[in-house]
């Protein structure tokens, strides 16, 4: 009996052990990259949210970080863009007509010019592209918000493409300055 | 710190519970079968406490399939509970005072600006009538410039794919006179594996024997940067169209200690007193910018010198790093080797970090392979500018055949991404300048547009001893005003800069000031470029002079660019910096014009200004220049000439003609 107790007891200081430990884990560096980049960003949580959401991020650098940040621009003006052709093809109304076809023109620049050349920057090692390419898109985003006189159909998404390319702009900014 | 891998690397599995399972179930001992019930109960209560940890462990994990949508209102648990405070930062800066903007491109016309609709009559109004830049697609960094048999040389960062940076390969293109320039087919492009991921910039150097060779950096198809050698196929073809990349290559690969992506742009080499080639590259560690340095007999193989040629904490990578003497008795240049008496060394890097050029004036020891700068408060990345607006990664070379030391520049844009993307082009090269070393102060360089870009001046007109009262505004009839070479000269009203009170204050600085419209007692004053018949687009470039509270009077020249568009989604900066004006001295200024780029260079090269501009109503026969004066005290009497510049007509080199007209 006492030989038994003292198996589970110890079994179970054992488990109890490693998931403190690998809980403890999670404070690992990988983790740590994600805290502390995001902090020097514009929107905490958004950076947060936005790099958990995909896997690589718990083994990423700064440098990490930023290329699965670009990816989320990719990602988002994409889905933009695609609303923005939804839109044109349903008859919008007279003062939506040009706003929107300058706003296709935006999305397209930051998917075709600015997220490529983000990317090679990022992976190259040549940081002020990517600062341009990210700064851009940010514009980009803000160009097509502002060319709306009226009501703007695409504020919630103008206004998520431009803060995850300002997180993306922080990012570049810190790989240049370290 | 070694980067040594890629971001991707395989997920790390979280211990699945059979594992702990199985401490448990004691399917192996052999006497299980034969315990009281009681004991399985305990491991019963045992396993629910394993699968409760675990599942607390797993709860983290399942975060993965949560979209990510606009409002974050998708926190998982496990960031719930390591929630800190969110903190909004602002982006690291290198402040203000430096001249460093916090957003390097944005700029742009305030909150609340749309874009422009710009049409294609503006756009292509932008293209330059003689300034280097290829038929269309994006350019950066100049590469390998060099007089051959003949020819001038000049190479540079190219995308053969878009109007944006990316899949750099070498532009190529000769001239007889630095101005009329012949396209050739490329000269490198990317297709080994040592510069797969881009054939970027480096340096030439001419042999003894009158042999080139080119030393450039790869990104190889791992992003590592290494640095290759290259020559010409056919060393008699004077173009040099055909280059050879050397079969041992790379040559140099990253030291221990410098990242892999901290080690770019190899320089021309020069002649060590041992009979070596050396040559320097640029790099950090730390924040701290450094200039490492290698020897070679024959460019193949390379021994690195222990420590650096210099190095100036706080500035960070150093790209485009120079080096070069100037002489302190000749207004000629020095070919790159050149020592001794008489001759001062500078270094020069361009700083990833501000994307700005700087450079100082020192003393090479040659044989600690040290250099040191003559004023340390004035280093290199912490005190003087080649240019005060937009001019990056410059480099230069020693051009044998009239003995100076040119210097070439990129110039970037400065509007959107998309605009370049519509127009099909981006960048410039500055007109290429002559470096001396200031004789009159012997603390700063002179550079001037080489004497060549004088060839394309057609008529002018002269104004002399115009009177310009406070406050008003001249317009001078010159006819079209897009392309023009200005050389002018200001007389302030002596009377006024003696009565003038001291100003109770001292800073003043370009960038930080209201502009040409920030009126003074003795200043601004100047001309307006690129305006309209009703200024409502103008590119004021001026003088501004204030008495400090010794008495003693500081000029800063500037260039403004807040009213130059009535676009918004352009670069709305103004540039400039303090001019040392010496005794005896009228102030003078020279002004390149030519559609979106303005170089204005003040006291004879002493001061530099690179503007890029893009007006939308001062553009064709619309462009007007004007001189004015918005001080409140002084009268300033200004005598200018104006040129109108033909074109250079920049075109590909066509080899069927026996000799390509110019």
């Amino acid at each position: 009996m006492k030989t038994f107790v003292m198996t589970i007891t110890t079994s179970s200081l054992i488990v109890l052990l490693f998931a403190l430990y690998t809980t403890q884990s999670r404070a690992s560096p990988a983790n740590n990259a994600i805290e502390q980049t995001c902090k020097r960003t514009p929107n905490y949580n958004l950076c947060v949210s936005s790099l958990r959401s995909d896997p690589r991020s718990s083994d990423a650098d700064v440098r990490g970080l930023a290329l699965i940040m670009v990816g989320v621009i990719e990602a988002k003006a994409k889905e933009t863009l695609s609303h923005i052709k939804d839109l044109i093809k349903a008859s919008p109304k007279r003062d939506e007509k040009q706003p929107l076809s300058s706003c296709a023109d935006y999305y397209n620049a930051i998917i075709t010019a600015d997220v490529p050349q983000a990317t090679q920057a990022l992976k190259t090692g040549n940081y002020k592209f990517a600062e341009q390419g990210t700064d851009d898109t940010e514009n980009e985003a803000d160009f097509c918000e502002k060319s709306f006189s009226g009501r703007s159909p695409l504020t919630e998404m103008n206004k998520l493409v431009h803060d995850v390319a300002a997180i993306a702009a922080a990012m570049t900014r810190i790989l240049l300055s370290s | 710190m070694v980067d040594s891998q890629p971001f991707l690397s395989p997920s790390r599995d979280v211990l699945l519970p059979t594992s702990y399972g199985s401490l448990h179930d004691g399917a192996d001992k052999p006497d299980r079968r034969r315990r009281r019930p009681i004991k399985g109960l305990v491991a019963v209560a045992s396993g629910l406490l394993m699968v409760a940890l675990m599942a607390a462990i797993f709860g983290t994990k399942i975060r993965h399939e949560d979209p990510t949508n606009g409002n974050v209102s998708t926190l998982s648990s496990s960031t719930l509970r390591e929630q800190p405070a969110a903190v909004t930062v602002k982006p690291l800066s290198r402040g203000v005072s430096a001249g460093v903007s916090e957003k390097t491109n944005r700029l742009f016309g305030g909150e609340n600006s749309a874009a422009f609709p710009w049409n294609n009559s503006m756009l292509s109004w932008q293209r330059t009538a003689f300034h280097f830049q290829p038929e269309k697609n994006w350019m950066n960094d100049p590469n390998g410039p060099l007089f051959y048999k003949g020819w001038y040389h000049f190479f540079y960062q190219y995308n053969p794919n878009g109007a944006v940076w990316g899949n750099i390969v070498w532009g190529h293109a000769v001239s007889k006179d630095l101005i009329h320039w012949l396209h050739l087919p490329l000269a490198m492009v990317a297709d080994q594996w040592y510069d797969q991921n881009g054939v970027w910039s480096g340096s030439a150097t001419i042999l003894p024997d009158n042999r080139v060779v080119m030393l450039y950096t790869g990104s190889t198809n791992e992003s590592v940067q290494v640095q290759n050698l290259a020559y010409p196929v056919d060393p008699s073809d004077p173009l040099l169209i055909k280059w050879e990349k050397y079969s041992g290559n790379p040559v140099l690969v990253p030291p221990p200690g410098i990242n892999k992506k901290d080690f770019r742009d190899p320089t021309t080499a020069w002649l060590t007193s041992e009979g070596k080639w050396r040559i320097i590259i640029g790099s950090k560690i730390n924040k701290t910018g450094i200039s490492l340095v290698y020897d070679t007999l024959d460019f193949k193989t390379y021994e690195r010198l222990d420590g650096i040629l210099h190095g100036v904490p706080g500035t960070g990578m150093w790209e485009c790093a120079d080096f070069y003497p100037v002489s302190e008795v000749s207004n000629e240049g020095m070919e790159t080797s050149a020592n001794g008496l008489g001759v001062r060394h500078v270094v020069k890097a361009s700083l990833d970090d501000d994307r700005h050029d700087y450079y100082a004036i020192g003393t090479y020891d040659e044989k600690n392979s040290k250099w040191y700068p003559d004023n340390p408060k004035i280093d290199v990345g912490i005190g003087i500018r080649y240019d005060y607006g937009i001019f990056y990664a410059s480099k230069s070379f020693y051009d044998q055949n009239k003995r100076r030391r040119i210097l070439w520049g990129w110039i970037s844009e400065s509007d959107s991404e998309l605009a370049d993307v519509r127009k099909g082009w981006a960048s410039l090269q500055g007109i290429p300048r002559t470096i001396s070393l200031d004789k009159k102060t012997g603390t700063n360089l002179l550079q001037w547009p080489v004497e060549e870009v004088e060839s394309l001046r057609l008529t002018s007109s002269e104004f002399n001893d115009v009177q310009v009262t406070p406050g008003s505004v001249v317009p001078l009839d010159i006819g079209t005003a897009t392309q023009l070479d200005i050389v002018a000269e200001f007389e302030m009203d002596k009377k006024a800069l003696e009565e003038t009170a001291k100003a109770n204050y001292t800073e003043f600085s370009c960038s930080i000031s209201g502009g040409a419209w920030q009126r003074g007692a003795l200043g601004p004053f100047g001309l307006l470029v690129l305006a309209d018949d009703i200024r409502s687009e103008q590119t004021p470039v001026y003088f501004y002079i204030v008495k400090g509270s010794d008495g003693n009077l500081k000029t800063f020249f500037c260039t403004d660019q807040s009213r130059s568009s009535v676009a918004s989604d352009v670069n709305k900066q103004i540039y400039g910096s303090f001019v040392s004006v010496l005794e005896g001295e009228k102030l003078s200024v020279r002004i390149l014009v030519d559609h979106s780029i303005v170089e204005s260079f003040a006291q004879g090269g002493r001061a530099c200004i690179t503007s890029r501009v893009y007006p939308t109503r001062a553009i064709y026969g619309a462009a007007r220049i004007f001189v004015f004066n918005n001080a409140t005290e002084a009268t300033v009497t200004t005598s200018l000439k104006i040129w109108q510049m033909n074109s250079a007509f920049i075109r590909p080199f066509h080899p069927e003609k026996k000799r390509p007209s110019n």
